[in-house]
């Protein structure tokens, strides 16, 4: 793929061109001025410094200027670089190295700083997905639904499956639910999972990609 | 984590990554720093840059081996044998840090008269049941240290159990009651044992099996050794290059012996790195979403042992001395944090309520009952075993027997899409009709969009804020699972079966916030560090903890992190020193460097001025320095041990470092808590070339191969059918099996194809082209890589013959920009028998010209013509 | 406003392309293909249009027992490469739009608003660095990240760096810098380091310089870059000195006739 860098920013002098019917008298006087020849002629320069910088360099800021700013840790790998956030109006905006962290000091790998993309890229997945049993394709889901179906299933299969006790003895289990993963969730996130699904439901089958 | 944790008494990493700038010699074996823990390599260069030695020990030349002043290629699966030979080059040479030695480990204690090493029974260790295939571990304890409870099923030693739960080893017995000969003098003294264990482990031997030049082997043994002694330390950083083996534990084990010898732990500049893979994976061990543990590294109940026996479960758990001489509070703490009011004593706080662990219910055990149809549900949050588990084959077919799946995940995996374009249904084996599973697969919110704790590689908490809302019907894990609960509970509030009583006791009014009602993230975190139940004070420390049910903690170790009201130490951000301190919060109790300690002498001065940390101040009366004390903070240097009798920490008197363990030293021999012996021991890989030649015993006895039709193996040794080593490994590039990374643009144009790396040799041996295709074989899958023919990766001259090594990254898989081949599906699911971790590091292969389909068909060809 | 600088010190290289990945983000750049090349890890060629931070890949037979860094062998280098921000900047002079501007940083930086795609800075760049994208048509290279140098920040590869192999800072502070780092790696015995700034060429010196192992040649840092208007200038020298001695001769002549005219 190869894209256009800067698609907001681009006033391209083509364009100017061919606009040039309605060019008004003060947009001509300034490109005027800042043909290098006439810069040379006026301000004895060669033409190649500011004074060859249009409207829109001249105004050139970093495009997290002016944003809210998040501090984060790196969702990667265990290291736990620290992460600053950029977002504007609730849409982010970049997302770079905290020098402050004294792990990281500002530094990113490329995937960490690649955060911004990981975030932002079109394949996110925005809506529930539902495949039905022996269905040959992906239906979309209203999330509420999702959740009660899921709740539904949980519990059906729990009803099925759950051992209270056995040879008299407390047992309190069932094996026919399972969950995996925790190493990229929060550890807030895994102590629900294990509160609710351990502690509440009694799933003893609870794994992760953690083990040495 | 077991190796750490029986070694040194917790399951975590010694030190922290800054901390690496301060070593004179750092040795990077298992791992690829520079690869995969990039930022974290900038400590490892700044102590290159003052002068330290970098040794890097690995099959491949990778970008960590350019960085590195000696790089060490070794036969993959020959680590024990490596550094069994560091470790027998320490006590050969006397090079040995006596005095740290004498007082902070259990070298001197006296093993009992029946306990055999493996050197007298050709690879085992006294204990072992063939029948069984499991060692009854009695005679490995120490002499005059009675058994905790005469007999029965140990923690650690259940057929059931995995390893995390007995990180700290020693419940077994009353380790605080032993013999000692401080001279190390006595013949069955741990020092003189493992002098006679290791002494076949000779540079000629290294020479010859792992194929490291004793030249080489004697450089590096010179350089690492020389960093030991009051001025110097050296680190050692690993990753999964030791622990995914099928003796992962174990080689762990030799490192921390190594440690503990030359006197690197609890000192700066010292100690053992473990380098985590993901965000939180620490974390996700200290709270953990793991079978056999509880928060805190407390076990689950065991059918067999602890069905409705609670005073059972306290005594067995509960040390007379050390820190686990808590474990009650911290246990109890814990079931008032779940249950809230419905955990009284008379219930036992809810015990009855927790569901007993029966069998191997780790991510391979269930998987194995899923694939035989014993399974109906499964939930599985941020990780994609479809590709990135082992025999991934048999991890997606396994899918397909499931009634529901519930995926979450910011973009489709393959594990939510393996009844859609799977190998197996593009190959026509399984197609969507023939399978009933019903798949949900929801989108979670990326990091930027939610906020909790993350803990790092270092045990440092941090947290994130939360930026921006997530998009659409994204939303957290916390979200889910809390809108779960809610709908559960509500459903089992009229339920009075005794199954429902824990879910209707469970505490889960959690205050939400925000459009898509949230629930509130710091409230979990309180939760987590703990509070006075009459009155909601937050606990400030673990000394807060109390077992009548006056306090509700949710993981002890994690106590401290949110000590007040508005104070929540994970998200401070004013770091004033080199470790850190003011930024995030380190457990236990903030200590930056554990078993701190053992950074003075036993009079409580540094060992030098050079190495100081932490020191005992005499004006003050209290331990200080440059760390939070790992240590009772007023026991003076001077108070006297009272092994024999005392109660509690206090007992270990003012010298004993490692504060977890019963006897308060750091563990070379471990007595109790592993389930394949007490010294680490070399054993060839499960897939090998070569005969183990050292003992009988080929492999770890005690690892399990799940061999069946669908999870075959290689002979071994010496299958001719599979003439090659394989490893498997990661690039900078990508992340584990790329979900995270394979799907965006800038990291995919980096490294867009599964390519794999052999060495001229072997490309001519085998009819290789640069950039052509090649077809790796093993017994489970044949797959297709881009050949990368490299000096880095050398054939070895190991036995008296070449040795070739196949390298294969394992980033890829069917869908995302950049595709490949799932390297997965080549290995096979077996069990560490610590921890039931798969061998990936060391594997048998073959390797020929040409593509997969060709190949297959060959392949089917030849087995029609053989029918 | 200071004058500011890269130095990129390749010993500190980790080859992680950091530097790619962070320069892209910041600046929206995409993807430039996703082709697998089969040399060594690097995949993204060279810097171009699309790619503005390049990490080159020189890979050597390692020797067991000698890792990367000693002194005697050099096995798996990485360099990052970048625009050199020339002092005497062949795009620049060669622009006939003025879209190449000299910054109050001291750096080239080329305004996609005013670029018309003509191309004369590429053939004019001696280190091969600008490149027309084929789709739009106009020129692209590194910016020096001039909207973040205007706010004080620093630019986006620097900042990521993980070793600090890519510096930035004053330009003079940053060459002092090099001279100690050169003291310091012969000391250790890197007897093949070399310090890369071009300033004794027609580029007359560079805002993005280099410390290399061995041979520059072999990281696109070429000995003795050449501005392409230098040859201009000669150019013009000669057309001019044939022009006035061609005007002298036509003189010279008129006045002998003149001469001889009058006799």
């Amino acid at each position: 793929m190869r894209s256009n860098p800067q698609p907001d920013r681009i006033i391209s002098a083509q364009k100017i061109f061919l606009r040039r019917g309605t060019l008004e008298a003060s947009l001509l006087t300034d490109l005027l001025s800042r043909w290098p020849l006439i810069q040379q002629l006026r301000t004895g320069a060669d033409g190649t410094g500011s004074e060859a910088m249009s409207e829109h360099t001249r105004k050139l800021r970093p495009k997290h200027d002016g944003a809210e700013v998040t501090p984060s840790i790196c969702p990667y790998c265990g290291v736990g670089c620290g992460q600053l956030v950029y977002h504007k109006n609730g849409k982010l905006i970049s997302i770079e190295g905290d020098p402050n962290s004294p792990i990281s000091r500002g530094h990113l790998c490329p995937k960490g700083a690649d955060t911004y993309e990981l975030h932002t890229h079109p394949g996110r997945l925005k809506k529930v997905k539902y495949r039905r049993p022996y269905s040959k394709q992906w239906e979309d889901l209203d999330l509420e639904t999702a959740m009660d179906m899921v709740a539904d299933r949980l519990w059906e299969s729990r009803e099925r499956t759950f051992q209270e006790t056995r040879d008299g003895e407390s047992l309190m289990q069932t094996t026919a639910i399972a969950h995996l993963g925790g190493a990229t969730l929060d550890n807030e996130e895994n102590y629900l999972i294990k509160k609710l699904f351990t502690g509440g439901l009694g799933m003893v089958c609870i794994s992760n990609q953690a083990r040495i | 984590m077991p190796g750490l944790g029986t070694s040194f008494g917790r399951g975590g990493a010694t030190t922290a990554q800054q901390d690496l700038s301060n070593a004179d010699v750092i040795l990077i074996m298992g791992s690829s720093m520079a690869e995969n823990h990039p930022v974290g390599f900038q400590w490892v260069i700044e102590a290159r840059e003052r002068g330290a030695k970098i040794i890097h020990v690995d099959p491949r030349f990778n970008r960590t081996s350019a960085m590195a002043d000696i790089w060490v290629p070794l036969r993959a699966g020959s680590d024990i044998l490596f550094l069994g030979g560091l470790i027998n080059y320490v006590l050969t040479n006397n090079s040995e840090f006596r005095e740290y030695v004498v007082h902070y480990t259990n070298a001197p204690t006296i093993l009992r008269e029946d306990f055999r090493d493996t050197e007298d029974l050709d690879g085992l260790f006294s204990g072992w049941d063939q029948e069984k295939q499991k060692y009854d571990p009695d005679s490995w304890l120490y002499k005059g240290a009675p058994t905790r409870d005469g007999g029965g099923p140990q923690p650690g030693h259940s057929e059931a159990g995995g390893g995390h739960g007995k990180d700290r080893g020693g419940e077994a017995q009353d380790a605080a009651r032993f013999e000692w000969d401080t001279s190390l003098q006595h013949p069955r003294c741990v020092f003189q044992v493992l002098k006679r264990h290791f002494s076949r482990y000779t540079p000629e031997m290294v020479e010859r099996y792992c194929g490291v030049s004793k030249e080489v082997f004697l450089k590096a043994a010179e350089a690492f050794t020389s960093a030991s002694g009051p001025e110097k330390t050296a680190a050692i950083c690993y990753a999964v290059g030791w622990t995914q083996h099928s003796k992962g534990v174990q080689i762990i084990r030799a490192a921390a012996i190594l440690q503990l010898l030359l006197g690197n732990i609890g000192r700066p500049g010292g100690g053992i790195l473990a380098l985590r893979g993901h965000a939180s994976i620490q974390g996700s061990t200290d709270i953990p979403t793991l079978y056999d543990i509880l928060p805190g590294y407390l076990p689950m109940p065991f059918f067999e042992a602890d069905a409705n026996k609670f005073a059972d479960y306290i005594k067995k758990h509960k040390a007379r001395t050390g820190l686990w001489s808590g474990f009650d509070k911290y246990f109890i703490s814990l079931m008032k944090a779940w249950y809230g009011e419905g955990a009284t004593s008379e219930n036992n706080f809810g015990f009855s309520w927790l569901p007993r662990v029966t069998g191997d219910h780790s991510h391979f055990g269930y998987w194995l009952d899923m694939q035989d149809g014993k399974m109906e549900g499964l939930f599985v949050m941020g990780q994609n075993p479809a590709v990135g588990a082992p025999n991934a084959r048999l991890q997606r077919t396994a899918l397909s027997k499931l009634k529901w799946l519930v995926v979450r995940d910011m973009v489709e995996i393959e594990t939510a899409s393996f009844w859609l374009d799977s190998p197996e249904v593009q190959r026509g084996e399984l197609s969507p009709e023939s399978i009933g599973t019903e798949v949900f697969l929801f989108p979670a919110a990326g990091t930027a969009e939610k906020e909790g704790t993350f803990t790092n590689t270092q045990r440092l908490l941090q947290y994130r804020e939360m930026a921006v809302e997530p998009p659409g019907d994204a939303r957290s894990e916390t979200w889910f699972m809390y809108h779960l609960g809610r709908r559960l509970k509500q459903r089992a509030k009229d339920d009075t079966r005794p199954r429902n009583a824990g879910l209707n006791a469970l505490t889960w009014n959690y205050p939400v916030e925000g459009k898509h009602a949230e629930p509130k993230v710091s409230e979990v975190l309180k939760e987590i560090n703990g509070w006075t139940v009459a009155d909601h004070k937050q606990l400030q420390n673990i000394q807060d903890l109390k077992n009548d049910g006056s306090t509700a903690c949710g993981a002890w170790i994690y106590c401290g992190v949110f000590p007040e009201e508005g104070r929540n130490r994970a998200n401070e951000r004013k770091p004033k020193d080199l470790l850190g301190h003011g930024w995030g919060f380190a457990w236990p109790n903030d200590c930056r460097i554990i078993y701190n300690r053992a950074s003075a002498r036993p009079d409580g001065k540094p060992w030098s001025e050079r190495k100081k940390l932490v020191w005992w101040d005499e004006e003050k009366k209290e331990w200080g320095g440059l760390d939070n004390a790992d240590y009772p903070k007023n026991l003076s240097p001077d108070t006297p041990d009272d092994l024999a009798k005392g109660q509690g920490v206090e007992a270990l008197g003012g010298a004993r470092p490692f504060t977890l363990h019963p006897d308060g030293v750091g563990w070379i021999y471990v007595a109790s808590g592993l389930k394949d012996g007490p010294l680490p021991t070399h054993y060839e890989p499960l897939e090998s070339l070569l005969s183990n030649p050292l003992y009988k015993q080929q492999t770890d006895p005690a690892a399990q191969k799940k061999e069946r039709p669908d999870n075959p193996y290689a002979q071994s040794p010496a299958d001719p059918r599979f003439p090659y080593v394989l490893t498997t490994y990661r690039l900078t590039e990508h992340h584990t099996a790329g979900g995270m990374t394979r799907t965006l643009s800038h990291l995919s144009e980096l490294q867009p194809e599964l390519f794999t790396e052999v060495s001229p040799e072997l490309a001519q041996e085998a009819g290789l082209e640069h950039g052509d295709w090649a077809t790796i074989t093993t017994p489970r899958a044949i797959i297709e890589a881009r050949v990368l023919i490299t000096r880095r990766m050398r054939s070895l001259w190991v036995d008296g013959r070449r040795l070739h090594q196949v390298g294969l990254p394992y980033h890829w898989g069917y869908k995302g920009r950049s595709k490949g081949d799932v390297v997965n599906d080549l290995l096979a699911i077996s069990e560490e028998p610590n921890v039931r971790i798969m061998e990936t590091k060391a594997l048998v292969c073959n390797i020929e010209p040409g593509r997969r389909n060709e190949r297959q068909q060959r392949k089917e060809s030849e087995e029609r013509a053989a029918i | 406003m200071a004058i500011t600088a890269f130095l990129t010190d390749s010993t500190l290289c980790i080859g992680c392309k950091a530097c790619e990945v962070a320069c892209k983000e910041w600046n929206g750049v995409g993807e430039d293909g996703l082709n697998w090349s089969g040399y060594s890890y690097d995949n993204t060629g060279a810097v171009g249009h699309s790619t503005w931070r390049h990490v080159k890949f020189v890979e050597c037979a390692p020797e067991p027992g000698f890792g990367g860094n000693a002194p005697e062998l050099n096995s798996w280098s990485f360099s990052s490469d970048v625009c050199k921000h020339c002092e005497n900047a062949g795009c620049l002079e060669a622009c006939p739009t003025g879209a190449l501007v000299r910054t109050e940083f001291g750096g080239v930086y080329l305004q996609p608003d005013v670029c018309n795609g003509c191309a004369y800075c590429v053939v004019a760049c001696p280190f091969g660095v600008v490149q027309r994208n084929p789709d739009d048509g106009r020129a692209f290279k590194c910016t020096f990240c001039y909207d973040r140098q205007k706010a004080g920040l620093i630019p986006a590869c620097a900042k990521a760096c993980p070793t600090e192999s890519i510096k930035f800072g004053e330009i003079e502070s940053l060459r002092r810098k090099a001279t100690e780092r050169m003291q310091e790696l012969q000391r250790r015995g890197m007897r093949d380091a070399t310090f890369y700034d071009a300033s004794d060429s027609s580029v007359g010196g560079t805002h993005a310089m280099f410390i290399v192992r061995g041979d520059p040649r072999t990281y696109n840092l070429p000995p003795k870059p050449e501005v392409p208007t230098t040859y201009l200038k000669k150019a013009w020298t000669s057309s001019a000195i044939a022009a006035g001695l061609l005007l002298a001769g036509s003189v010279i002549a008129f006045l002998s006739e003149n001469r001889s005219n009058g006799r």
